[in-house]
């Protein structure tokens, strides 16, 4: 035992000893939640995914940093067209690809790689097209298929895109994740050699971080790019330590052997709190939690019911009880970090009193039978579905009415409720691109209201659905905010929801780390973020 | 000897068919399809739903899936991870060796501790010494990895700071994985600080992993001993006025191995088992947590590929055994 303690010890000593010299750079760990499938966020879905591969590539255009709002990226300016069909993008020049052993860029980023880079997603003979999979699925959902009419080449530095009807966000859609821009060289380098699947597993990017090596399941490690358009970034190194449990994670940052921890667990988040070292920080997520109407069913069909079911559940104490602090009532359907959100709207109070006699005006005054559907998983919307039912039933019951908790398996549930099954369910949304159409044209816009389609309160009211269509063909961001905030007040009248809660995202930071900001999104970056010495 | 031999492997094959067979089905069992649980809020539209499954060959009938699959296990092919497109043996090769040496140093452990502490408490029978090893092995069988894992990590790591809390090697140190063993890797780049540093991350989970097999070997060393101890030729050897180390070191404990040999042998399925929770505690790379992201994932191929390697490798550590006990005690080889 003697022996395996001193080598213990001088395991330490050598680390130190190592670690001495290596002081100048500048490392950041950052232990994330799980395993990639790759590193490519075109063909990817999850946050996870999108984390790893955000640091090597740029977009024409990106979000800035902790904000929803649209920045230059690989695109230096572009312009619109009178009509609102027609982008145009001047490229940045001199953004420089990353190299590796295999491959060493000649030229810069141009408009060639863009073109590619769409393509590959849009073009079922592309080569490229069945690489990864090959499922487009963030590509499909934001209808870029029935989007664009064309994408053309104006010169090295100019790209075209033309839609086939107007479609306000656009612009954000391309700061996603998956409009990330890939070489077209490096590709033509892999085809040559025959390993065109290498693209996803050794990324080439113009990002700030250089992609240096992934040691399955273990750790992913970057490096600084010196030459990145945006300036280097402060740190030199970024390392990913996969560490799939919460639990440890935590104690790794307490340990000092990373600086930033993702989803805690909502149990350690008071003792976050107290430690002195750690800068627990929080962030409304872009997310809601709901409680839709089927107005298409009775009783629901009637506001007034719709209105008394507002007010006769305790939302505070369902939101207290199920997200432990991790969560904020809602009274809008979308959240407060986005623009156009109406603060001006004031929610139905609790008031069991009110709903029965509303109740009673509209012919219930001894309630009714209904069900209510309930999530069989966690989202990041609503950590527990079943507790919520469980406690909407009780306050429901203090109003008379006798709600029939009812779950399904995740994929047969959706199916359900988008079929329009049940009376009340709930169900969530996180956003894609920040923009408000997201949710509100979305989740409650008339087309979206057909059987199958995400709409599930099956609300269509033509007022609502006028401003937020209008609002799709309007370019202009103030003219939009208008419309968005008085759709929110005809939503708030009509009640085809509860809106139940938006979840609060936390991180928990070492004091050490400069200047990390959360983002909206829940993506995790790191440009810009430095380290004290 | 070579009839044993063929009669052992003749009853691996319907085991292996079994294993095949069963992970196949079971994992089928659970709801939600490989595109499904990658589905969010917005759902998927029908037509590219089928699209996909087609693409997977998910749109077939189960048991046509299920020959197609044997069809290829048969030439040695696994199948793609759905989600990496990478093949499964390959994703199981460079996970495997982490898994490997890991169990290896928990059973190494758990001899190490557990065979003296089995042989002294059965020499000294009924002392508060007996009791102790006894009453500790106990709750080392029954406590559950993962909250000893953490109790470990909280004790030696973040409080005292005597280990790392996860992971296989100082986030300082990059060694070109060759063998996929760390200790060898290290030593072969010549790199000891990286190989203090590996060894040193080893400690926590192989205590942890250790655990049970170590409860085990000793449970097993004291009965056997003190089945041993109670034989005719041990007290002749003890008239004989042999020393007393003497006959238990060479006499009792020659024939009280046997059986404590087997145990050690039947541990390999329990430490593969056991990997799994450890590995997803100490963020250890391995085939454990691998195959726990596999089924969160609903990754058929990698599953059933992985499930079906470890099958492997434990049914051929069985035969092992077997076969060297058979050389080593004629009789077993004889009565079959």
């Amino acid at each position: 035992m003697k022996r395996i303690l001193l080598g213990a010890g001088l395991g330490v000593a050598a680390t130190l000893a190592l670690a001495a010299p290596a002081q100048a750079a500048k490392t950041l760990v950052y232990c994330s939640e799980g395993s990639p499938e790759n590193f490519n966020p075109m063909v990817n879905t999850t946050g996870t995914s999108f984390d790893v591969s955000l640091p090597v590539y740029n977009n024409l255009v990106q979000f800035e940093r902790g904000g929803t709002k649209v920045v230059p990226g690989l695109a230096e300016t572009w312009e619109v067209s009178e009509d609102g069909l027609t982008y145009t993008f001047h490229l940045r020049k001199g953004a420089k690809w990353h190299s590796s052993n295999d491959f060493k860029p000649t030229r810069d980023a141009n408009a060639d790689d863009v073109l590619w880079s769409f393509n590959r997603q849009w073009k079922k003979d592309h080569p490229f097209h069945k690489v990864s999979g090959g499922a487009y699925d963030y590509f499909n959902d934001m209808a870029m298929p029935d989007l664009l009419k064309s994408i053309e080449k104006i010169d090295d530095y100019t790209v075209k895109f033309t839609l086939n009807k107007v479609e306000a966000p656009f612009i954000a859609n391309l700061a996603m994740p998956f409009a990330a821009i890939q070489s077209a060289e490096y590709a033509d380098a892999l085809q040559k050699k025959n390993q065109i699947d290498k693209i996803d597993q050794a990324p080439i990017g113009t990002g700030p971080f250089q992609f240096v090596a992934y040691q399955k399941d273990a750790v992913i490690r970057y490096k600084a790019f010196e030459q990145y358009w945006g300036g280097k970034a402060p740190l030199d190194n970024l390392v990913f330590a996969i560490t799939p449990d919460a639990a440890v994670r935590y104690a790794k940052l307490k340990a000092g052997e990373c600086h930033i921890v993702p989803y805690p667990n909502p149990a350690d988040l008071e003792a976050m709190k107290k430690d002195a070292a750690i800068n627990l920080m929080e962030q409304e997520g872009l997310n809601v939690g709901y409680l839709a109407f089927n107005v298409t069913k009775k009783p629901f069909d009637d506001v007034r019911v719709r209105r008394a079911l507002n007010m006769a559940i305790d939302k505070k104490a369902v939101v207290d009880a199920v997200y432990q602090g991790a969560g904020v009532p809602a009274k809008n359907p979308i959240p407060p970090t986005m623009w156009s959100y109406n603060k001006e709207i004031e929610d139905y109070p609790y008031d069991p009193e009110r709903a029965k006699k509303l109740l009673a005006e509209a012919g219930f005054p001894d309630g009714f039978e209904t069900d209510l559907w309930a999530m069989p998983v966690q989202r990041p919307y609503n950590p527990n579905a079943k507790r919520m039912a469980e406690m909407m039933q009780a306050d429901l019951a203090k109003v008379g009415i006798k709600a029939k908790v009812v779950q399904y398996e995740w994929g047969e549930y959706r199916k359900r409720l988008q079929a329009g099954e049940h009376q009340m369910g709930m169900l969530g949304w996180t956003g894609d691109n920040g923009d408000p159409d997201n949710f509100l044209h979305v989740l409650l816009g008339c087309e979206a209201a057909r059987p199958g389609g995400s709409n599930i309160a099956k609300w269509c009211y033509k007022e609502f659905d006028d401003l937020v269509v209008q609002a799709k063909r309007t370019t202009d961001i103030a003219a939009r905010t208008k419309l968005y905030e008085q759709a929110q007040v005809i939503f708030k009248e009509e009640a085809p929801w509860l809106t139940v809660a938006h979840s609060v995202v936390h991180m928990a930071v070492s004091k050490n780390v400069v200047d990390y900001k959360m983002d909206p999104f829940g993506i995790h970056r790191f440009y810009g973020v430095d380290l004290k010495q | 000897m070579l009839r044993f031999i063929l009669t052992r492997v003749s009853l691996v094959i319907p085991t292996f068919l079994g294993v095949t067979f069963l992970t196949f089905l079971l994992i089928r069992l659970v709801p939600g399809d490989p595109i499904e649980v990658r589905v969010g809020e917005r759902g998927i539209p029908p037509e590219r739903l089928l699209e996909l499954r087609h693409e997977l060959g998910l749109d077939r009938p189960l048991w046509h899936q299920f020959l197609d699959y044997i069809g290829g296990v048969l030439q040695g092919d696994l199948g793609v991870s759905l989600v990496t497109r990478n093949s499964v043996f390959s994703e199981f090769v460079t996970l495997f060796p982490a898994t490997l040496e890991l169990a290896a140093l928990a059973m190494l452990f758990a001899t190490v501790v557990g065979l003296p502490a089995g042989i002294i408490a059965a020499v000294r029978r009924g002392s508060i010494f007996d009791h102790g090893v006894m009453g500790i092995s106990l709750t080392g069988y029954s406590m559950p990895i993962f909250w000893w894992g953490l109790l470990l990590i909280l004790f030696f790591s973040v409080g005292l700071g005597w280990t790392p809390v996860s992971g296989r090697l100082d986030l300082l140190y990059y060694v070109e994985p060759v063998t996929g063993f760390m200790l060898i890797d290290t030593l072969m780049a010549g790199e000891y600080g990286a190989f203090w540093s590996a060894l040193h991350h080893l400690i926590l989970p192989m205590i942890v992993l250790g655990t049970v097999p170590l409860a085990v070997v000793a449970r097993m060393t004291r009965s056997a001993m003190l089945e041993v101890l109670g034989e005719d030729y041990i007290r002749t050897a003890k008239a004989k006025g042999l020393a007393g180390k003497r006959v238990i070191g060479l006499h009792a404990l020659r024939n009280a191995l046997i059986p404590v040999v087997t145990v050690i042998g039947l541990q390999v399925g329990t430490l593969l088992g056991g990997a799994i929770l450890t590995e997803t505690i100490f963020s250890w790379p391995g085939v454990g947590k691998w195959l726990i992201e596999s089924i969160n994932r609903r990754d058929y191929p990698a599953l059933q590929g992985g499930v079906l390697l470890i099958a492997t490798t434990v049914m051929t550590v069985n035969l092992l055994v077997d076969v060297l006990y058979g050389v080593l005690n004629p009789r077993i080889r004889h009565s079959r």
